[in-house]
């Protein structure tokens, strides 16, 4: 059992190496390939997870034998146990589903896709796993090159999105790289165990807070926290539905994952709130994200541009959860990062299946579209509902949670701040339900061409009418991914988060 | 006092203007191709970083010998160095990405100025 650390990202990036390899001969072994890896890792992952929540105990593994802090070590706890499994069952849903989107949006580009998917999910649970902090760079990179190379193969605009993406994460990577350094030369180690128990000795020490605050500002670049957000909604925009619904829901994720980790097991308790202000920063800057995402959403012509700025919106509130800094509004930010996983996700999904049966992609041409394809529609409602915060949705109780920690913690104008975002996501979302649902008045092939451009992307390969079932069963296990983990997310915070945020003394 | 400030730390303010250098070009500069010079001026800035802090003087390179025995100061630390090339592989992945995304962008807009791509991509749409 002890080599379940090592094995989840092993496992991905085998799958990575010989999905490429067959790739080159058949698409279809390829694809076989890296989701026969992309499955085998997360029944490894959620073994793992039953495992650290009966023995209550971390799975420790030492690469190559060294022994930790002189050795990399792969720590499998809760927080890591709760994360893997979460990146590992997006890619194997996003595995499933892309396919047909894949030749449909870009035509001879899916013998790289997959590789890519692994490798991204490889870069993506390495860095939830490692135990050092030199190491979680590399995965970093690794996670962050994967993701430049399927965004890139998106539409006209996606190499040069693309471009100014990597500009960003290259700053964001040696920001943090830079830290990295002040760390090592103050405390004398990278691993974050001995870390832990070297910092608190060296509170006060200049270096070791310069290092927490290039560390911070790295990682804020990646996670797009608000004013740093600006590459996303043009990334997301030319993105091909499949890089982005496996993207849009883990990827910033993983670098507010990495945040959490530093201010919970690696500074000593205080540093991020006493000491350097930092939590409250992230909440402010979060705070400021979560309302101008949500009111740029509203204006957008363009499904996935609007989803995109819906994202700056929303991983802000996993930021709130952390500016919180009390353990029910941490909570909250954590049960927000699979919630908006599972419903970006799924809105990304139905975006890519809209575009197959339809070509559309703006929002004023999907009138009708709850006629054509009624199920899909349905699953895009629950989503909505859930972006909105309704009961018994997965949205709601992260919302809620939140809530309650803002109230813990006096912050009444976040707490204002996230009722308010509620009403503007029920603006948004509403919007375009009620054009799908509306009568079609108009055929959306007409309106299409009244509006001009991007035709030869918009040919519809099918007249409307629902995705077919590679596309439509991911569809299914995500919509009903949103109502169970709202349902029984209680059994989540008592089995993995309580323990997660027992640092904080709750 | 202004002097001996400076003739102590005179690397790291060298790595300082590197890397406000490297951030201003990947930040200002229109041209793509600069944007990509400034990144990696910023990279190597960081890896200076590193061999600077690790710098020893009067220590060897870190394989053992009879003579001075396990004596620390007499080694060079090896540890910043694996990182330093670490990060090099690192980065030479990522100018390599980012040359073939200059490329295809290059291809589709025949230009390299972030600002007429811009308007092309406007006209375009």
């Amino acid at each position: 059992m002890s080599q379940i650390p090592a094995l989840i990202p092993t496992l991905l990036l085998l799958a990575a190496l010989l999905s490429l390899l067959a790739g080159l001969r058949s698409q279809r072994a390829g694809h076989i390939i890296a989701l026969a890896g992309g499955v085998a890792s997360f029944v490894v992952a959620v073994l793992g997870m039953l495992e650290v929540v009966s023995s209550g105990q971390a799975i420790r593994y030492a690469m190559g034998g060294w022994i930790p802090p002189i050795g990399i070590e792969f720590v499998l706890d809760h927080l890591a146990a709760y994360m893997t499994t979460l990146i590992t069952f997006i890619g194997v849903v996003v595995l499933v589903y892309a396919p047909r989107s894949i030749r449909f949006e870009s035509p001879g580009k899916a013998t790289f896709t997959y590789p890519s998917i692994a490798l991204l999910l490889a870069g993506l649970s390495g860095m939830t796993l490692t135990g050092d902090v030199f190491n979680l760079y590399v995965f970093l990179e690794i996670a962050a090159l994967a993701a430049y190379a399927l965004l890139a193969i998106g539409d006209k605009g996606g190499p040069f999105a693309t471009f100014r993406y990597l500009i960003i994460g290259a700053a964001g990577g040696g920001f943090y790289l830079l830290g990295v350094g002040f760390l090592y030369f103050s405390a004398g180690t990278l691993n974050m165990a001995d870390l832990s128990a070297i910092l608190p000795e060296l509170m006060e020490n200049r270096a070791v807070m310069t290092a927490a605050a290039l560390m911070v500002i790295g990682l804020g670049l990646k996670m797009a926290l608000f004013p740093m957000h600006f590459w996303m909604p043009d990334v997301y925009t030319n993105a091909p539905s499949v890089a982005a619904s496996v993207i849009a829901p883990i990827m910033t994720k993983v670098s507010a994952y990495a945040i959490i980790r530093l201010f919970l097991d690696v500074f000593p308790q205080g540093f991020f709130t006493e000491t350097l202000p930092i939590t409250a920063t992230i909440g402010w800057l979060s705070a400021g994200g979560i309302l101008y995402g949500s009111i740029l959403a509203i204006g957008q012509q363009d499904f996935r541009r609007m989803l995109a700025y819906s994202s700056v919106g929303q991983i802000a509130y996993v930021g709130l959860g952390i500016g919180l800094a009390n353990p029910i509004g941490l909570i909250g930010g954590l049960l927000h990062i699979v919630n908006h996983a599972l419903m970006k996700g799924l809105l990304f999904l139905i975006s890519g299946a809209v575009r197959l049966q339809t070509g559309v992609t703006r929002i004023p041409e999907m009138k009708g579209l709850g006629k054509s394809m009624p199920w899909t529609m349905y699953a895009f409602a629950i989503a909505a509902l859930a972006m909105v915060g309704i009961p018994p949705t997965a949205g709601f109780f992260s919302k809620l949670y939140l809530l309650i920690g803002a109230v813990e913690a006096g912050a009444w104008i976040w707490f204002a701040v996230i009722i308010a975002s509620s009403l503007l996501s029920a603006v948004y979302f509403f919007r375009v339900t009620e054009m799908i649902f509306r009568d079609p008045g108009s055929d959306p092939a007409e309106t299409a061409k009244e509006e001009g451009g991007e035709k030869e992307h918009t040919t519809p390969e099918h007249p409307a009418g629902e995705p077919p079932a590679s596309m439509f069963i991911p569809i299914a296990i995500m919509a009903a991914g949103v109502i169970l983990v709202g349902v029984f997310n209680f059994v989540i915070i008592s089995a993995l988060l309580e323990r997660v945020v027992a640092p904080l003394g709750g | 006092m202004t002097i001996e400030f400076f003739a102590g730390r005179y690397p790291y303010i060298l790595i300082a203007v590197l890397l406000g250098i490297g951030l201003y070009g990947m930040t200002m500069k229109r041209n793509l191709l600069k944007k990509i010079i400034g990144m990696t001026i910023f990279q190597t800035a960081i890896y200076l970083f590193f061999i600077q802090g690790a710098n020893k003087s009067g220590a060897t390179i870190p394989v053992f010998t009879e003579e001075l025995g396990t004596e620390p100061t007499a080694y060079m630390n090896p540890l910043p160095q694996v990182i330093v090339l670490t990060a090099i592989v690192v980065g030479v992945a990522i100018t390599g990405v980012a040359l073939s995304l200059l490329l295809l962008t290059y291809k589709r807009y025949g230009s390299l100025d972030e600002e007429v791509i811009l308007q092309r991509m406007r006209e375009s749409a």
